[in-house]
């Protein structure tokens, strides 16, 4: 009993939303498809250790038994149809088990046609971020704009990672669908959340669409994925998951603040 | 107390954005941006500036194209320069 309310009080889990030091496993999922990544990720692991294990074992055998000490004569087996037909169908059936859920979840993360609450743009530049709210605007100046800039290496607050933070966040409601438009004013640029699950090319003169659904509120990091220049590795992005009341709160203040 | 200025009223909200369009099912959204910007205008030509119909294309132009785009796209119609059919 007490053992368990200590743990309660401790051994709280922190997830783990942005990258670390010498990190080698996917960040933490935040939404569905992180998660459909991850499993697909040890799903292919498993048949990765197979074929390693197995491809291992016979390279290690055939140089074991390379020796003229025991074995002076080497074999001549030029041909085996058993074992060709073998070799090319056994293969054949390892893809396909691999293929199956790869092509379920390449396709069940396709959100273009689910009706989502919330549009974002997120529009890249060198080296910095524009994002738009658009939905709430009655003309088109009244945009909620606003320019998302690195915290300087040399500049952080306690607490804060280095090269990841920014100015100002993308704030979003959890447990709601959102779409993406994720576009370039200068060069090409990516927008990537590992643990969103999302990595969206800026192809200039195009408008690309991806879809989030985060599940859980907190604050998520990611980078520019597409070289964009000199300071393509300063080049963060921070998105904040809030309740949908937090989320309308925000949004109101802000459009206060643009107004005046 | 009662002296104090009332409190500026927050503007209401409505979370929705423009649903999906089966014309456009892939992740490139630029035509459907383009398009839903000359549908816009050719709205507004045939039925008056402020109608309530035409708010459906309003809207969807300005949630999918930037703003960088709109500014541009209006300054081309101003020149008579625009490359799309209006």
């Amino acid at each position: 009993m007490i053992l368990r309310s200590l743990e309660c009080r401790f051994l709280t889990i922190a997830l783990c939303d942005a990258a670390e030091p010498w990190q080698l496993g996917s960040q933490d999922a935040a939404t569905p498809m992180m998660q459909g990544i991850i499993d697909l990720h040890h799903d292919i692991f498993f048949f990765l250790i197979l074929i390693l294990v197995f491809v291992s074992r016979m390279l290690v055998r055939a140089l074991w038994h390379f020796n003229e000490q025991t074995n002076p004569i080497p074999q001549r087996i030029v041909h085996g149809t058993t074992i060709e037909i073998i070799r090319t169908i056994f293969p054949s059936v390892i893809l396909l088990f691999i293929a199956i859920p790869s092509f379920a979840l390449l396709y069940s993360m396709d959100g273009v046609l689910v009706d989502p609450a919330i549009t974002i743009k997120a529009i890249g530049h060198q080296w910095y971020r524009t994002y738009e709210y658009s939905d709430y605007n009655s003309s088109d100046e009244q945009s909620l704009t606003f320019d998302s800039y690195t915290i300087p290496e040399d500049d952080p607050e306690l607490g804060q990672s280095r090269l990841l933070e920014v100015d100002n966040r993308v704030v979003v409601p959890a447990k709601t669908h959102l779409r993406m438009i994720v576009t370039p004013a200068d060069v090409p640029h990516s927008w990537a959340v590992p643990s969103s699950g999302v990595k969206c090319d800026a192809v200039p003169g195009r408008s690309n669409l991806t879809s989030i659904s985060v599940q859980r509120e907190g604050v998520y990091y990611g980078q520019c994925s597409e070289i964009c220049g000199t300071n393509h590795a300063f080049t963060p992005i921070v998105v904040e998951a809030v309740t949908l009341k937090d989320y309308a709160d925000w949004v109101s203040n802000q459009l206060i603040l643009q107004t005046n | 107390m009662s002296d104090a200025p009332p409190m500026a009223e927050k503007p209401t909200i409505k979370v929705e954005t423009t649903p999906g369009d089966w014309r456009f099912p892939s992740a490139n959204q630029t035509k459907r941006c383009f398009t839903c910007y000359i549908e816009y205008n050719k709205c507004i030509e045939a039925k008056g500036e402020g109608s309530d119909e035409c708010t459906k294309y309003a809207k969807c132009y300005r949630s999918l194209c930037p703003g960088e785009w709109i500014e541009r796209w209006k300054e081309q119609r101003a020149n008579g320069t625009f490359a799309g059919p209006l």
